[in-house]
């Protein structure tokens, strides 16, 4: 086959992969209308916010950035965590590891889609993005951060898609995936993984002006963090697939992950508290944002109930990780999963991004509490990433498994 | 077989169609806004990167625009930064009493929005002998001045290292060759990361589009400063330029009742600001994070 033929057939593929999105049992339809709905609640939302104008949300001039950002952060994190299904595979060989990395590469995608989406709906002038295109725009790249920022979460999200596609189209042809093809960009995509959490970090910890944030412990606590939610979250997702499609998942991922899971939810918390002791030990004013997160300032203490959830929830975790009762009952694994996940969505979230702006850089204290309007948008845009990757599972899946091949396809026509 | 086949396709027909007309329903408030848009003001050009002729034609639209909607005649003027002018400003401390003449005046030169009541100086009543901003307080409701408090106003700094410049994606605010940091309205994608960016409060956000009574607003008025500015993007501090680029004083000083402020051309030594800085003991807010700003206070006794 010629390279042009490939140019045809690629996207012919992608469109039948599309098409074959759309067939699926009553169960797949009504998640999807449900998520479909939600999408459009919170895009609803956005339209009247970009119409009337982002005084609809709770953010003020003192707290310029709130739960849009915070979702930003953590979907970012998300993202990067899922790289842990391909260091294991890739790097150490886990063969039943490698089975199943397209389903973390897949979750990647999703991830970006979502993290790109939230960075749309907190602009002022979404429609202006194209001054951000080098050449045409004025793209402040390389002093700003937020222009390192575009350039790896869009990298990351085009070598994730070219992988991913790659070696479903080369398995739907049933040829052998040639190494030189993949194999870099596989190698290429851990390393940008750790770059995308660690640039998120720097647009925060490179302000001067805002000692909350301006910590060097940021980045690696974002590493951190992201190697939790990540594996976390595909554990379950990948029992939910074992469950509704019979693909076989061995045990083997789950354990790995458990893990990983096990290293990075105490170091996590080492980290956390390294940074209480240096901000309550040394006080005075560079420890008003901690003392307002932790305990409140001045009487105002919307905080205070967020960052002891996730501590809690942190906490709990960790030891559910640790029990040697999690091993046997795959229940109290999920549990923990889940507590880690929303333990992490709050630390790295409101957690992180509101005090850094409470008190303001002129130690006024101004709260803010996300309005309606803010819930739905993020709420529309966890669902749409969900449909993206209910999708792209669900499409990979039958390709992976040899179920739709071209072969198939030419003998049925 | 091709019964049940056909009957799915027009399920999934029917699905798309019902989905395609939520999705238009829940996406209609946007035919408000994009009336707001036009094809022109979409493709502008960045400011530094237009021509003459182009700007004329802008502000001969931005000035329709205005008689439009306000009934009246603005003057909407793109003055260049003169040449051998370096702008700096001073405050002495020991005589501002904290009266907050000089934010107000900057509401209304500037055309704030009137319900919000915004300005871009916030004026901290700060403790006797206490530089630290936390001790301060901006809300402070009594008569002025109050036994053992000063009162420090704060306004941009004209930083000649930035960080709000530093931080933009996309070039949308600089420092003109006065000193002074500027934004375009038309370039900026309300990212607002310079907002989170500067260590002195001195960015304001359009959070809504901006509401004054016509016979409040202020028709002298310059691209680069207080023309009405639009909803979404990001405003600050221009030292007034659309007067001090004239030879004039920013409206904060003319309005200050005990003349605490001293502004001034920096490359001038026989300007009052060089007098001020060659003869007081001038200190600039927040001097260990290497801003630079050009705004000085000091103390008189």
């Amino acid at each position: 086959m010629t390279a042009t033929r490939h140019l045809l057939d690629y996207p012919r593929f992608l469109g039948r992969l599309l098409w074959m999105s759309t067939d699926g049992s009553w169960r797949f339809y009504t998640w999807m209308t449900v998520l479909t709905a939600i999408a459009l609640v919170g895009a609803n939302a956005w339209a009247h916010q970009l119409a009337e104008g982002m005084a609809l949300t709770g953010m003020s001039d003192h707290v310029s950035w709130g739960l849009y950002i915070a979702n930003f952060t953590f979907g970012v994190g998300l993202a990067a965590g899922a790289v842990m299904m391909v260091i294991p595979a890739y790097l150490y060989h886990d063969h039943e590891m490698h089975d199943v990395t397209l389903i973390g590469e897949l979750l990647a995608i999703a991830a970006i889609a979502i993290c790109l989406l939230f960075i749309v709906v907190d602009m002022g002038h979404p429609e202006r993005a194209w001054h951000l295109l080098p050449g045409i725009g004025r793209f402040n790249w390389p002093v700003s951060m937020l222009t390192w920022d575009v350039v790896v979460l869009n990298g990351y999200l085009l070598i994730n898609l070219h992988i991913c596609g790659y070696l479903l189209y080369m398995r739907f042809l049933g040829r052998k995936p040639r190494k030189q093809w993949y194999l870099p960009f596989v190698f290429l995509s851990i390393f940008w993984a750790i770059s995308i959490h660690s640039v998120t970090a720097f647009l925060y910890s490179g302000l001067g002006g805002r000692p909350f944030w301006n910590s060097a412990l940021l980045a690696p606590r974002f590493i951190a963090s992201a190697f939790i939610t990540g594996p976390a979250f595909v554990i379950v997702l990948l029992q939910v697939i074992r469950r509704f499609t019979g693909l076989p998942i061995g045990e083997g991922p789950l354990r790995t992950l458990t893990s990983v899971m096990r290293v990075t939810v105490l170091l996590n918390l080492f980290m956390l508290g390294s940074e209480l002791f240096t901000a309550f030990y040394t006080g005075g004013s560079h420890a008003t944002a901690v003392r307002y997160l932790f305990f409140g300032s001045h009487g105002h203490h919307a905080l205070v109930p967020w960052i002891w959830t996730a501590v809690a929830l942190n906490i709990t975790a960790a030891v559910l990780v640790h029990l040697p009762a999690t091993r046997r009952h795959v229940g109290l694994l999920n549990l923990a999963c889940a507590l880690a996940f929303a333990g992490v969505w709050i630390e790295k979230g409101m957690g992180l991004i509101i005090p850094g702006f409470v008190p303001s850089t002129l130690h006024e204290v101004v709260e803010y509490v996300p309005t309606l309007t803010e819930w739905k948008i993020t709420a529309g845009i966890w669902a749409f990433g969900l449909m993206v990757l209910t999708v792209a599972v669900k499409v990979a899946l039958p390709v992976l498994s040899g179920q739709l091949a071209a072969s198939h396809a030419a003998a049925r026509h | 077989m091709s019964d049940i086949l056909s009957r799915r396709t027009v399920m999934k027909g029917a699905g798309a169609t019902l989905g395609a007309a939520a999705f238009a329903h829940a996406m209609a408030p946007l035919t408000e806004w994009s009336k707001d848009l036009t094809v022109d003001e979409f493709l502008q050009k960045h400011y530094k990167e237009l021509t003459r002729d182009e700007m004329a034609r802008i502000l001969v639209h931005l000035k329709a625009e205005a008689k439009q909607k306000y009934g009246r005649d603005v003057d909407i003027k793109d003055l260049p930064p003169q040449e051998g002018v370096s702008f700096g400003y001073a405050l002495n401390l020991s005589v501002c009493i904290g009266c907050r003449r000089c934010a107000e005046a900057c509401h209304q030169e500037n055309n704030h929005d009137r319900s919000t009541g915004n300005s871009y100086i916030r004026v901290l009543e700060m403790q006797q002998g206490s530089l630290d901003l936390e001790h301060g307080n901006a809300n402070y409701d009594h008569p002025v001045p109050a036994e053992g408090k000063y009162y420090l106003p704060v306004q941009c700094h004209q930083c000649d290292n930035a960080p709000c410049v530093k931080v933009c994606p996309v070039q949308a605010t600089w420092k003109e060759p006065d000193g002074i940091v500027v934004v375009d309205y038309n370039w900026c994608i309300g990212c607002r990361y310079c907002e989170a960016a500067c260590p002195y409060h001195a960015r304001r956000f359009n959070w809504t589009k901006p509401e004054i009574p016509p016979e409040e607003l202020n028709p002298d008025q310059g691209y680069l400063s207080n023309r009405v500015r639009p909803q979404g993007v990001v405003e600050k501090c221009t030292f007034c330029l659309h007067r001090t680029r004239a030879g004039r004083l920013p409206a904060c000083l003319e309005a200050c009742p005990t003349g605490a402020r001293v502004f001034g051309n920096l490359l001038d030594p026989k300007s009052p600001i060089r007098w001020v800085l060659e003869n007081k003991r001038v200190f600039v807010l927040k001097e260990e994070l290497g801003t630079r700003p050009r705004f000085f206070y000091f103390f008189d006794k």
